[in-house]
């Protein structure tokens, strides 16, 4: 299978990556899910909206999976982001990479999240029962 | 020439519009279109501090001289994840 890099407006299952990472010789796939938080800051959110650069967010993406490439003995790669309206406990980002071996998947995965917060061109909006900002 | 240029989440706000299509002299460098910028919107003249550029979908230095048909983005800080 081929490394997956995709900015989607339906709904993302926690295992929609699986798949998509797996091959034989891997012995480990881990999976990072962001999903909606009820609340930030002290104020109640009601929903979230996502906006994305989209061209730029997609490269931005790839580039994270090679930078994983370089970095560890990973095997492949995968990172969903949704964008659009999202409601609580929805997942608004997933990550699946695989490796042979289980730690450089979990460090890979790790850096890809942190990685995306610092440089994909992604943008969420809060409302709340009395207001809305960009955060 | 010609560039666009796109504005998205807080910016956009602030524009009232996604993208602009912005006429400079041969030689303009990124800093020289956010000034052109912000003379249309002062609005996101206080925000520049903050803010991050692309050309053609990556990011680039104030110094980075533009071309006809670039696509410059404006990027307030990212919130993905």
């Amino acid at each position: 299978m081929a490394d997956v890099y995709q900015i989607v407006e339906g709904v993302i299952g926690p295992g929609d990556l699986h798949d998509a990472v797996r091959a034989d010789g891997d012995g480990a796939i881990t999976t990072f899910a962001g999903v909606v938080r009820n609340a930030s800051l002290g104020r109640q959110t009601e929903y979230l909206v996502y906006e994305a650069y989209r061209p730029m967010a997609l490269k931005k993406m790839q580039e994270i999976g090679k930078e994983i490439a370089e970095r560890w003995e990973v095997d492949q790669t995968g990172i969903l982001h949704r964008i659009g309206r999202l409601e609580i406990g929805e997942i608004s980002v997933l990550i699946a990479v695989s490796s042979p071996h289980r730690k450089a998947s979990l460090e890979a995965c790790h850096y890809a999240i942190d990685r995306l917060k610092e440089t994909v061109p992604i943008w969420k909006k809060e409302i709340w029962a009395d207001g809305e900002a960009w955060r | 020439m010609t560039v666009t240029v796109l504005y998205f989440a807080s910016i956009r706000d602030l524009t009232g519009r996604a993208s602009d299509e912005v006429e400079l002299s041969e030689g303009a460098a990124l800093s020289d279109l956010l000034k052109e910028v912000t003379s249309r919107y002062p609005k996101v003249g206080a925000m520049v501090a903050s803010l991050m550029m692309s050309v053609n979908e990556d990011y680039a230095e104030p110094s980075t001289v533009l071309s006809e048909g670039d696509e410059v983005a404006l990027i307030p800080p990212v919130s993905g994840g």
